[in-house]
């Protein structure tokens, strides 16, 4: 469980990211952030990842406040998190299976494990047969699907992904987004922020809204109109 | 750290060297330079002390007794000069053989001692040398206070020049050294930033999946360590046999100037070099990574 209490971010050039923002986010949940560019999504990402400390407030997760967590303890956060981005990262120089791999090596894996955890991941994602290409040789669905495997091969308990889609044609993004859907029903909160209209009408998720800094709606099976005017 | 974790760690610096190559080359050549640049340095700077030294031992007092003083007091003479600060040895000249010296000079054809009158007029000397060129002034004045002595002599002025020589050698061998050193330094730990900032990314991405610090900093502590190495071995081996045979030459065609033939101080050189390098690619490595760290 994700918890957000009064949490307000400003940065030092003066801008007012979050601004007082309470939320609850249930284990196993799928949650869409919308809102206009700058309202904050990003933001509120990244806090929970510990990439920063809010201005004010307090973040929980599992009932765990990663606020005043030790500098040592945030790589057990993060690993507890898959992320994945609009812009894959992937390390050019590495093939796809070490791409993967590497999350778990990162994490002191024996190779045993490793050797048997990539290609079951792999395939799930539908790009087992892709294992020795580099990024650079894939599609961009195909590269995104790489990510999504390096962030779920340690089996987080949340999934976040910043505009996963934001790179992809339709159809790639409807792909993508049966991936992380099966993710979801094997009981992984998701928290995707998207700008994809089409998406979150289809996929009837909980809504969130936000617009400079606050949550101005939060619609339980809700669609992608801000109401924002 | 794990056995596993050790195991990739060892693998990922071996394959981000052969994945990086040309930037690897480039790191390894720089430390090459800049080593073989600080080792050329102390050499040199080795040498010159050697010969400022060389000519040091070459500076004599000579001590004239009084005519009067006879042949026992004289040699007892020796004892006391002995226990001088500065002194370093000494060759006591009887008047008779200064005189034969002389003789030699004006030739055998001239009957000297006959022109005399059969009386040598030359006193009992002594030849003594000082430790080094600055404790020569300290050691003549000394001798001058014997009863005994009647005069001294050596070249006052070339010995402050060369006393002044001295200390200009050692203070800007020292600043060459230190100059370089501090050059070297710069040169080697900002290849290695450009090293780390080519991969900065892969820092990040390894954050976002829970890496530990240690086992991001770990690969780039031993490529570092490794490409340092590899430059200071380049360095020490170019070194080792360039300045053998630049001993070889000078001792062939300038042999009137001493070069410092000892292969043993020229193994500790390479050695320092060969540490210096290594601890200085683990180190820089390592400080260039930690600003990536702070995700």
């Amino acid at each position: 469980m994700i918890q957000f209490f009064n949490v307000t971010k400003k940065y030092d050039n003066g801008t007012l990211a979050l601004d007082n923002v309470s939320v609850s986010i249930e284990r196993g949940e799928f949650v869409f952030l919308v809102g206009p560019s700058g309202a904050g999504k990003s933001t509120f990402t990244r806090l929970l990842i510990r990439e920063g400390l809010p201005t004010k407030g307090q973040i929980m997760i599992e009932g765990k406040s990663i606020i005043r967590m030790k500098s040592k303890e945030i790589p057990l956060l993060r690993r507890k998190i898959g992320f994945i981005f609009q812009d894959f990262r992937l390390l050019q120089d590495r093939t796809v299976y070490e791409n993967v791999a590497f999350a778990l090596e990162a994490v002191g894996t024996p190779v045993s494990e490793v050797k048997r955890k990539v290609p079951n991941v792999l395939n799930m994602v539908g790009i087992g047969d892709k294992y020795a290409c580099f990024p650079d040789e894939l599609s961009g669905g195909e590269q995104q699907r790489v990510a999504i495997a390096r962030a779920i091969v340690n089996n987080p308990s949340i999934l976040i992904a910043d505009e996963p889609t934001g790179n992809l044609d339709p159809e790639n993004s409807l792909e993508i987004m049966k991936i992380i859907n099966e993710i979801n029903k094997r009981g992984t909160t998701i928290i995707m922020a998207t700008h994809d209209s089409e998406i979150v009408d289809r996929m009837r998720k909980r809504v969130i809204v936000l617009n400079k800094g606050r949550i101005v709606r939060d619609d339980v099976k809700g669609g992608y109109d801000y109401g924002l005017q | 750290m794990a056995f596993s974790s050790f195991r990739y760690t060892l693998r990922d610096a071996f394959r981000s060297i052969r994945r990086h190559k040309s930037m690897a080359f480039a790191s390894v050549f720089t430390i090459a330079i800049s080593l073989f640049v600080l080792g050329s340095t102390l050499l040199l700077v080795v040498n010159s002390q050697n010969l400022v030294s060389e000519m040091e031992s070459q500076v004599e007092i000579s001590v004239f007794l009084h005519l009067d003083v006879d042949r026992k007091d004289a040699l007892a003479l020796q004892k006391d000069i002995e226990k001088l600060p500065g002194f370093d040895s000494l060759e006591f000249i009887p008047k008779e053989k200064a005189l034969a010296n002389m003789q030699n000079r004006f030739g055998q054809d001239t009957d000297l001692l006959g022109a005399l009158g059969g009386n040598n007029p030359l006193p009992d000397s002594y030849r003594i040398k000082a430790q080094s060129s600055d404790k020569v002034t300290a050691l003549a004045k000394e001798l001058e206070k014997f009863p005994e002595v009647e005069s001294i002599s050596y070249g006052k002025e070339w010995v402050d020049k060369l006393v002044s020589f001295t200390v200009m050698v050692k203070n800007v061998g020292l600043a060459v050294i230190l100059g370089m050193l501090i050059a070297g330094l710069f040169l080697i730990t900002t290849t290695i930033r450009l090293t780390v900032f080519a991969r900065k990314k892969e820092i990040g991405i390894m954050k976002y999946v829970g890496a530990t610090n240690w086992f991001i900093r770990f690969p780039f502590f031993l490529e570092g360590m490794l490409i340092g190495f590899l430059g200071a071995v380049a360095a020490g081996i170019v070194i080792y046999f360039g300045y053998g045979a630049a001993i070889n030459y000078c001792l062939k065609t300038i042999p009137f100037i001493p070069v410092v033939a000892d292969y043993d101080l020229l193994f500790r050189i390479v050695g320092l070099l060969i540490l210096g390098g290594t601890v200085i690619g683990a180190m820089g490595s390592v400080i260039a990574v930690r600003k990536y760290l702070k995700v």
